[in-house]
């Protein structure tokens, strides 16, 4: 009995400790946060989140939004769905005012939730295209190229480097064969339609680290002269090494935004390994921004080396990009009431006026309003080329009047 | 002590065949009850609310493995998949045929409960690791129908939006109102699991478990009751998806992977095989042990850790102390936290008079 006593004693402990937990300060305004660093996303996780905290952190430094500091509630969802759920009760319980999704499961179970409760939240490079829709989705903000725009802007892409004509051309359209992976494709077949380009799809079945004969199919029987590859975890650093192996010039693969991190680049063996091979991003590579220097001197001052985090500059970056776009939001929505005392919906307001807001360079030049909550699905291509990403083209959208088209044809379906 | 069994005499078959013969017992559980459905909901922030929704539909669901686990000894690794395919069947026949609660919940549950004695059928004549693989394929093979369907998924999506219950006109809608809703069926599956595995069914399930072939030479048809077995764990897990869809207003099929089979199994052996209180526990432990760890980490871990590590350390502190907890709980009680449960009843019983 007397392991068990300490058992209960341990269990009491906790429960109490329950009772302690901090209410909320009238002058914090509260975001709250959901992460995955343990589950198998991970490897995005632990670089994103980081990457928000410190530009909070740099924003809180410097005395906060007009007075105000920025309070973000972490909560390690596993990529789990009843833990991102309860994760959002108690954030909605902290009171907070915008949150921060993280997940394509958990933006879809907490849709209705947030939009019942008048809290916006952000899925930048996740969720349902559609959710790009304001007045159909009007509290959630995917604030980044919804795989739709991706879509369309990689075949913008595409067509530049074929001559500047995609009739009679040969795409590939090779994917991770789950929801994700299929969601490009009505904006693909629209466009064959309308641009005249011959497309064939290839999926590649979870977990997605089997596709040479995929790939040997798209090179030697369809012969491809360009190929859109949608990947997603281990898949993409398979998918350079399959197609190097098969003596594909890399030049010729586009990858979505979740192709192209500095971990899959390693795990393919390496930047001089996989030279030309380009990815879309929707938030800006490198570390060559005023901002992140701002986060190094912000830890220099503290007497800290800045975090490894940092190197990992894809993801790190997009952590930031999704920091200063809620930021921006909550400034808005600040000025907008003149007082701390924001709500929900607020803060959806001063999302819909974000507007030339470019971090320098690291946040594209998007314009997020009452219809769209992508704010234009812009991107920008990132190759490897001598060891590092080097951007290939400006911030740029593709083929925006049929992705709209797309998302007025969906709001009206439902 | 509180618990004298002597004096209370049974003189009537309705009396012997009551759930609580002691008054001690009809009266613990009467105030569980006034606390659970009247304290709690008056009393309580929306946030336990929704942890106690998500444990009510936990509780359906493992009720549904331990009667298949549990009480037929037959092992399924394909829980999750059951569950998505009651979420999908109501999701479709609330969005296309406007079909209310009351029927959406069972016609989910019975055709999970179908397809389960499909995938029972090599029950009979495979056992142990060999089913636990059979009923894996099944795990992945309603995946890949489900997502590659649209028929059944909605579109590329896979995910079908369903809007909230209604009863008698009133949208269900608030964190309250859903919990009555969730905590009624979890109710309705405790009482009837209860009852099941006292009848003549449940008496059969627990003969196959201990002892197959003795069970088919006293004149148990073993392969009906495997499938029975089968289809009425799935129903419950049916039942459970559908819920689960209800409360997210959304049938998605990646709220229902693998990994949430795995959590059952873990409900079902943590909690105490065999018993219908121990899946209860089991699903409140599962569901509740990484929220009080966290809390434990938010209020404690400051103490130890710099605040810019201290979000990865909690994560991954979290990972290791609910791996950690699960064995000491499995060492101390290996029959699970029901036993546990038990012993504590039974120290007291005799309290303050040991031996």
């Amino acid at each position: 009995m007397r392991r068990l006593d300490k058992l209960l004693f341990g269990a009491g402990l906790a429960l109490a400790a329950t009772g302690t937990a901090t209410s909320a300060n009238a002058a914090e305004i509260v975001i709250g946060m959901q992460c995955d660093r343990t589950g198998p996303t991970q490897t995005v996780g632990t670089f994103l989140c980081p990457g928000y905290h410190d530009y909070v952190n740099l924003v809180n430094s410097r005395g906060g939004i007009e007075g105000h500091t920025i309070r973000v509630m972490e909560i390690d969802h596993e990529y789990k769905v009843p833990a991102g759920v309860e994760a959002y009760a108690l954030h909605k319980k902290e009171g907070a005012v915008l949150i921060s999704l993280y997940g394509t499961p958990h933006t879809q179970a907490l849709t209705q939730k947030l939009t019942e409760d008048k809290t916006p939240g952000t899925s930048p490079g996740f969720g349902t295209a559609a959710a790009a829709n304001g007045e159909n989705f009007p509290y959630i903000f995917p604030i980044a190229a919804s795989y739709w725009s991706q879509a369309a802007a990689g075949l913008e892409y595409v067509r530049t480097q074929v001559g500047g004509d995609l009739k009679g051309k040969k795409i590939a359209y090779i994917y991770y064969d789950n929801p994700a992976g299929r969601e490009p494709l009505p904006v693909l077949h629209k466009l064959r339609d309308r641009l005249g380009y011959e497309l064939r799809e290839f999926a590649v079945p979870p977990p997605g680290i089997e596709m040479s004969a995929q790939v040997l199919d798209i090179t030697r029987r369809y012969r491809a002269d360009f190929v859109l590859a949608h990947l997603f975890g281990r898949a993409p650093s398979v998918s350079m090494k399959e197609f190097k192996r098969a003596g594909y010039p890399l030049e010729k693969v586009l990858g979505f935004v979740w192709g192209g991190g500095e971990a899959d680049i390693a795990a393919a063996g390496g930047f001089d390994r996989v030279e030309g091979y380009s990815a879309m991003q929707f938030a800006g590579v490198g570390s060559d921004y005023p901002v992140l220097d701002e986060i190094r001197e912000m830890y220099k001052a503290q007497g800290k080396d800045a975090p490894k985090e940092m190197e990992s500059t894809v993801y790190y970056n997009r952590g930031v990009f999704a920091a200063a776009i809620h930021l921006k939001a909550i400034e808005n929505a600040v000025k907008a009431k003149d007082s701390g005392d924001i709500t929900g919906e607020d803060v959806k307001n001063g999302m819909e006026q974000i507007k030339g807001f470019t971090l320098g360079g690291l946040v594209p030049p998007m314009e997020i309003n009452g219809f769209d909550h992508e704010g234009g699905g812009w991107v920008r291509i990132f190759q490897v080329q001598g060891s590092k990403f080097v951007p290939t083209t400006d911030w740029f959208q593709g083929y925006r009047d049929t992705v709209v088209e797309l998302l007025k044809a969906d709001a009206s379906r439902q | 002590m509180f618990h004298r069994e002597s004096g209370y005499y049974k003189t009537t078959y309705k009396g012997d065949m009551a759930f609580y013969p002691l008054p001690v017992g009809r009266w613990s559980v009467a105030l569980l009850g006034v606390f659970f459905l009247v304290v709690v909901p008056l009393f309580l922030d929306p946030y336990y609310l929704s942890v106690l929704c998500l444990i009510a539909i936990a509780i359906v669901g493992a009720l549904g493995l331990n009667i298949l686990l549990g009480y037929t000894g037959q092992i399924s690794i394909g829980h999750a998949a059951f569950m998505s395919v009651g979420a999908y069947t109501a999701a479709n026949l609330i969005t296309k045929l406007d079909w209310p609660f009351w029927l959406a919940v069972p016609s989910g549950g019975v055709m999970a409960a179908a397809i389960g004695v499909l995938v029972g059928i090599p029950s009979l004549r495979i056992k142990g690791l060999y089913l636990a693989i059979a009923t894996l394929a099944a795990q992945f093979i309603i995946e890949w129908v489900i997502n590659h369907t649209p028929a059944i998924s909605g579109g590329v999506q896979a995910s079908i939006e369903v809007p909230r219950p209604t009863f008698f006109g009133e949208k269900l809608d608030t964190e309250v109102e859903l919990y009555y809703f969730l905590m009624a069926f979890a109710v309705i599956a405790i009482i009837a699991t209860m009852n099941l595995v006292r009848s003549r069914i449940g008496r059969a399930f627990i003969a196959i478990r201990d002892q197959d072939i003795a069970a088919e030479i006293i004149g148990i048809n073993v392969f009906r009751y495997k499938l029975y077995a089968f289809a009425i764990s799935s129903f419950y897990a049916g039942v459970a998806g559908v819920l689960y869809t209800y409360y997210l207003s959304i049938a998605n099929y990646e709220q229902f992977l693998i990994v949430v089979s795995i959590d059952y199994l873990a409900m079902v052996i943590i909690g105490g095989l065999g018993s219908v209180l121990g899946s209860v526990f089991g699903a409140v432990f599962v569901t509740l042990l990484p929220i009080v760890i966290r809390i434990f980490m938010d209020t404690f871990g400051a103490f130890f850790f710099d605040p810019v590590i201290l979000a990865q350390v909690t994560a991954q502190f979290r990972l290791i102390l609910f791996g950690l907890l699960i064995i000491v709980f499995l060492v101390v009680e290996p029959e699970g936290l029901n036993r546990l449960w038990l012993n504590i009843r039974n120290y007291f019983r005799i309290w303050p008079f040991s031996y």
